[in-house]
Formats: C-alpha cells, structure tokens, sequence
C-alpha cells in the first residue's frame, strides 16, 4: 500500500512538471530545445518509473509505532520552532532548548537532558563562534 | 616522468603547517565520524561542508580538510563492526562478520590492528593507482563533447542505483526527482524563472548544500528517533593492540588481491565502497577459505573488505576528479564541496589547477600514513568515543547540521527546506529508495541540460547527434546494460545480511 501510495503520489507530480514544463515561454530563444523541453523529458522519466511501484509494489516497509510517530513529529515542531525562534531569542538559549528537548525526545532522563541541552548549546557557542570565529544568530543579548 | 614533478610539487603544497594540521583534524574528526553508528562518510561531510566554506578555507585546504573526513570515516567504520557487531558505516558492513567474532574470542585489539594494516595498504595503493590512472583518464576525458558528456551522465544515473540495486524503477525516480529540483530557478540562457511560483528564494534555484544536509543529517536524527534504545555499551576487553607478523604475512595476498577488487569498483560508476568491500570478501572467501573458518573470525575475512572498501574509496575520486562524475554518495558530497567553491573538476581541472589537484593526492598520502599512526596506537581513543550515549550525541549532530546551513545563508527559509529535505530523506530510507540519485540530480541537473541544449544547437535540433560518435554509442550501452544488469545479477551481488536502515549508504 504504502508504494502504491507513493506512485500515486510521484504520478500526480510528473504530470504537474510536465504540464508546468508545457507552460515555460522564453521571450529569447537561443537555442533548438528552450526551456521547456529537458523538464518535460524528466517529467515523463519521473512518470513512467513512478507506475512501478504502483503495479508491483514492495513489501510493506517497517513504519513506527504511532507512538513513534508523534515523537518524529513533535522533534519536527521543534526543529521547526527552532529556526524560527534563532533570531528573537539569540543562539544559545534556542540551542539550549531544541537540543535539550530533542535529547529528552530521544530518551534522555529529564535531568541529563537538561545538562546535555547546556553542553551542547554552550560547546557549539564556544568551538564555532569564540574559537573559529563562525558568526551565529544574535540574539537580544548578543549570544 | 611529469607525474612525479607534479606530485612532489603536491607534497610542497601539502606539507605547509596548515595544511597537515587540516589533514590532521579531517583524520581524526573523519575515524569518530566513521566509528558513530549511523553517522557515515557521506553525512559527516555534508555536515562539515558548509563549515568548511565559512571558515573562508580555500579550494585546496577545504579539499584536503574534507578527503581526510572521507578516508578518516573509512578507517573508523571498522571499529564499531568489531567491537558492537553494528557497522559503523555500510561500508564496514562486511567487517562484522569476522571482525566480531575475532573480538568475541578476545583478539579484538589484534582485529583492530589488522584492520588498520589493511586500511593503510588499501587506502594507500588506491592512490598510487589514482595517480597513475588520472591523467590517462584526463586524456581520454578531452574527447567528450556535449553529446558524450550527456550520454556519461545518463551512464552515472543509470548504474547510480548500484549493481546491488533492489529496485531499479526507483532508483530512477530519485534521479528523474533530483533532476527536476535542479530545473527550479532562473534558466540561465533564456533568462526564464522555471517553477518558482513568484517566489524569490527560488529564483537562484535550490542550494545542494541545503539539500544534502537534509537528506543526509536531518534524516539520520528522525531514524534515530525511531530506533532510540538501542544499546550501545562497550562489554569487550581489548586486549594488545598488536599483530602478530605470522597472521600478517598470512593476510598479505588476500590484501593485494581485495585492494585491487576494491580499487576497480571504485572507478567503475555504480558500485562504491560497499560493493567493493562486499565483492572483495566473496572472493577471497572463495580463493582461501578451504577450511571454512570464514565467518568465525578469520583474520583474512577482517583484512579482506577493510583493505577493499579503503582502496574503493581511493578509486572513486577517479571519475570524480577527471570527469566530474561521481560514483558514489560521498563523492558525490565530494563534487558538491567543489562546485560550492567554484570549481569545476574535469579534464581542465589538471591543466588549470594542478596546485588543487595534486595538493589534494598528496595529502591523501600523507593522511593515510597518518591513520594509521592514529589507527593503532590510539584507537583506545576512539573506542571511549563510542561510548557517548546517542541522546547527546544526535541533538549535537542536528544542531551542528543547522549551525552550517545557518552560517551560509542566514535565513531561515534554507532551514525550513533542509527540514523538507530532512522528511523526504527518512521517507525514502523507510521506502528503500536511494537518496544519492536525488543528490547527484540536483547537483548535476543543470549541467546535463546545458551539455544536451549544446549538443543539440551543434546539430541544429537532430538528435541523432546523441549517438553520432563510437564513444557517445560506447557510453549509451554501458548505461543500458549498467541499468539492466541488476535486475539479472542483483541478487548475487548483494550482501546476505540485510542493511539495517541505520547504516547509511556510502
């Protein structure tokens, strides 16, 4: 099923490329092909090899629990929340927080993660911005 | 006798202080890269690329930095096979099946001894062949036109999926997907913005550097999330890290004969590290093995994959440096550091740049000397290493994977399309589609278009031009045999054990 899905899902894409390819108009063409024609070539390669997997799909893969799952997806927020939140609250207290979670997520007592969220953020802040001289997101406090 | 002035100009240019510190640090960081289960070649040095660029490197030390992480992951890949029984690397897979149970019966400091040796001499020849080899493949490499440069990327994608490959038709579909992101962007000829919907990001296209970290690195922590738990504690004593010379000189031949499988896989497109240490092991099990002690701890079933995976990742810079095509997923990672720095590797790269590229093959050497020195007297080291529990150990990868993508752009739209990429990569790890053709297409997209679109106005539109030359047809055939052969030999060709989707391809 899961393959089937995904064919359907590479499908649908290759005939949105190859429609979209279609569409392309150069005002100057300097050349016999123009801009349409090798991503409508791709499209078509991408369409045919997406019917595979849809006639004769592969074994169901091993997907997670749904428990599992929602621990990706919550690591996701995170990671999500963490790029948004570099710059209003600075490197280090967001790296603190994503890598303090996401090692709690990962199955870190809450104290050790803690511990592991200041290494981490501290050890970074040290090695690649005071000693390599990286520059990293400025927070309202400078760090 | 122009080889040898270029390489001892290579060892002027690699033996200044910075560039052995780098060559140095690539090593070390390179062996812990490869001893962390589920952190590998391909991943450690998409993580160190950006970093690298920032650090406001220049092309040769960037170059020497990051081909010792390759080599160095390729040294520390072997030390988690024989002590956990978990390959540090797929590379190493083969390694576990005699390097454990060598360590089980308490030889494990001899095992990793051995392993060591055969690293060095794999690792080692390999750049001996890759000097003799390169500039004979420079000079072949001057025939290409368009219309033959097309036809070897169509080659590259098509054996890309690997002779080992489960699943030709998708193998394929990650090219032809790679392929279409590097359409997004301005088409540079006609000056039209291709499928960027009015947004302006886009309009440079989608930066590899992002891609790669995702598909790689964010991809690695969400397969990490759902394996979490596994153990990962040292129970095994090490015991002297020597070797005995009587197990030495009886490991000689088969790592002569394993170097020179492993080199040939690594030149050949579509085979890599994995099948050249897979393939090696084979055939020296078929070669020596008559009292059947393979598989229980035979020093000659360490030194065999050791030796070839280390000369394989040797013979895959080959096509990588003279033809800018790479066969495997680290040098592809590889290609994307150079085009990031503006280099185009091919032919004109050895007229142009020699300084580069004979810099770079003297570091190699050195590097390798200096892996080994590291390999065996200070593996302790690196066995401590495995240790750090991966609660820490995988926050502190995505965090570095975010700090390099960060310090290039600055924007956090490249970070929300590595966490895009980081979704599609676990996707295709759980679906058992290959990530590298993905890679290779954005990296090599728009080149392969140009050389078609080139092609074609030399022709004024005939496509017959693609074929029009005994290369060009040469090429085309091995594409097609080089796509089919799996469907009919695959099966031989593949490890027994099945890959744990924690190993991440080479």
């Amino acid at each position: 099923m899961s393959d089937r899905l995904l064919g359907g899902i590479v499908l649908l894409l290759a005939i949105v490329i190859v429609v979209a390819a279609s569409q392309i108009k150069a005002a100057l063409v300097f050349d016999p092909l123009g801009p349409q024609t090798f991503p409508i070539v791709i499209g078509i390669v991408l369409g045919l090899a997406s019917l595979y997997p849809i006639l004769r799909p592969d074994p169901k893969p091993n997907w997670p629990t749904l428990g599992r799952l929602g621990d990706i997806a919550l690591v996701l927020v995170i990671l999500v929340a963490y790029a948004q939140l570099l710059r209003p609250l600075g490197f280090v207290l967001a790296t603190f927080l994503a890598s303090g979670l996401l090692s709690w997520r990962l199955g870190a007592r809450p104290l050790t993660a803690i511990a592991a969220g200041v290494g981490i953020a501290v050890g970074i802040y040290a090695v690649f911005h005071l000693i390599l001289g990286l520059s990293l997101a400025r927070g309202p406090w400078g760090f | 006798m122009e080889t040898v002035d270029f390489l001892m100009q290579g060892f002027g240019i690699a033996l200044t202080p910075t560039n052995l510190l780098l060559a140095f640090v690539g090593c070390f960081l390179g062996t812990v890269i490869g001893a962390l289960p589920g952190l590998g070649p391909s991943n450690g040095v998409a993580i160190l690329i950006p970093l690298a660029f920032t650090l406001g490197l220049d092309a040769t030390e960037a170059l020497i930095l990051l081909t010792s992480v390759y080599y160095g992951a390729m040294y520390g890949g072997r030390i988690s096979s024989i002590l956990l029984n978990i390959p540090g690397d797929e590379p190493a897979l083969m390694t576990t099946l005699d390097g454990h149970p060598m360590a089980k019966k308490g030889r494990a400091g001899e095992a990793l001894a051995l392993s060591g040796v055969a690293s060095f001499v794999g690792g080692f020849f390999a750049t001996v062949g890759l000097v003799i080899l390169a500039p004979i493949m420079t000079k072949v490499a001057l025939l290409f036109g368009p219309a033959e440069y097309f036809a070897l990327f169509v080659l590259a994608f098509a054996t890309l999926g690997g002779v080992a490959s489960r699943n030709q038709a998708k193998a394929a579909m990650a090219a032809a997907f790679g392929l279409a992101l590097a359409m997004v962007g301005m088409d540079h000829s006609s000056g039209t913005a291709r499928f960027t919907y009015g947004e302006m990001h886009l309009m440079h296209g989608i930066d590899f550097l992002v891609a790669i970290v995702g598909l790689f690195a964010i991809a690695e922590v969400l397969l990490f999330l759902e394996h979490r738990g596994q153990d990962s504690a040292i129970g095994l004593a090490l015991g002297r890290i020597t070797v005995p010379v009587k197990t030495l000189a009886k490991c000689g031949w088969t790592m002569v004969r394993s170097t020179a499988i492993g080199f040939v896989a690594g030149v050949l497109p579509g085979a890599g590290a994995s099948l050249g240490s897979f393939v090696a092991y084979t055939i020296e099990k078929k070669i020596v093995d008559k009292d059947k002690t393979f598989g229980t701890g035979d020093p000659r079933g360490v030194a065999a994959p050791e030796a070839g995976n280390n000369a394989a990742a040797g013979g895959a810079l080959v096509p990588m440096l003279t033809l800018g095509v790479p066969g495997s997923g680290t040098t592809a990672v590889l290609l994307a550091m150079l085009m990031t720095l503006n280099i185009t590797p091919g032919p004109l790269l050895f007229q142009q740049q020699p300084d580069v590229v004979w810099g770079l093959i003297a570091a190699l050497f050195i590097g390798n000397v200096m892996l080994l020195v590291m390999n065996i007297p200070l593996v302790g080291i690196f066995v401590r290493l495995l240790t750090v529990p991966p609660q820490i150990l995988m926050p502190a990868v995505a965090m570095i994977a975010f700090v390099g993508i960060y310090s290039i752009s600055g924007s956090a739209f490249d970070l929300m399309v590595m966490m895009g990429f980081g979704v599609i990569g676990y996707l295709c790890r759980k679906l058992d589609i290959p990530t590298v053709p993905i890679i290779l297409g954005i990296l090599l997209g728009n080149q392969m278009e140009n050389n078609l679109r080139r092609a074609l106005s030399i022709s004024d539109g005939d496509w017959t031009i693609l074929v029009g030359s005994p290369l060009a047809i040469g090429l085309w055939v091995a594409a097609v045999v080089g796509f089919v052969a799996p469907l009919l030999i695959g099966r031989y060709l593949r490890p027994r054990r099945p890959v744990q989707d924690v190993a991440e391809p080479d």
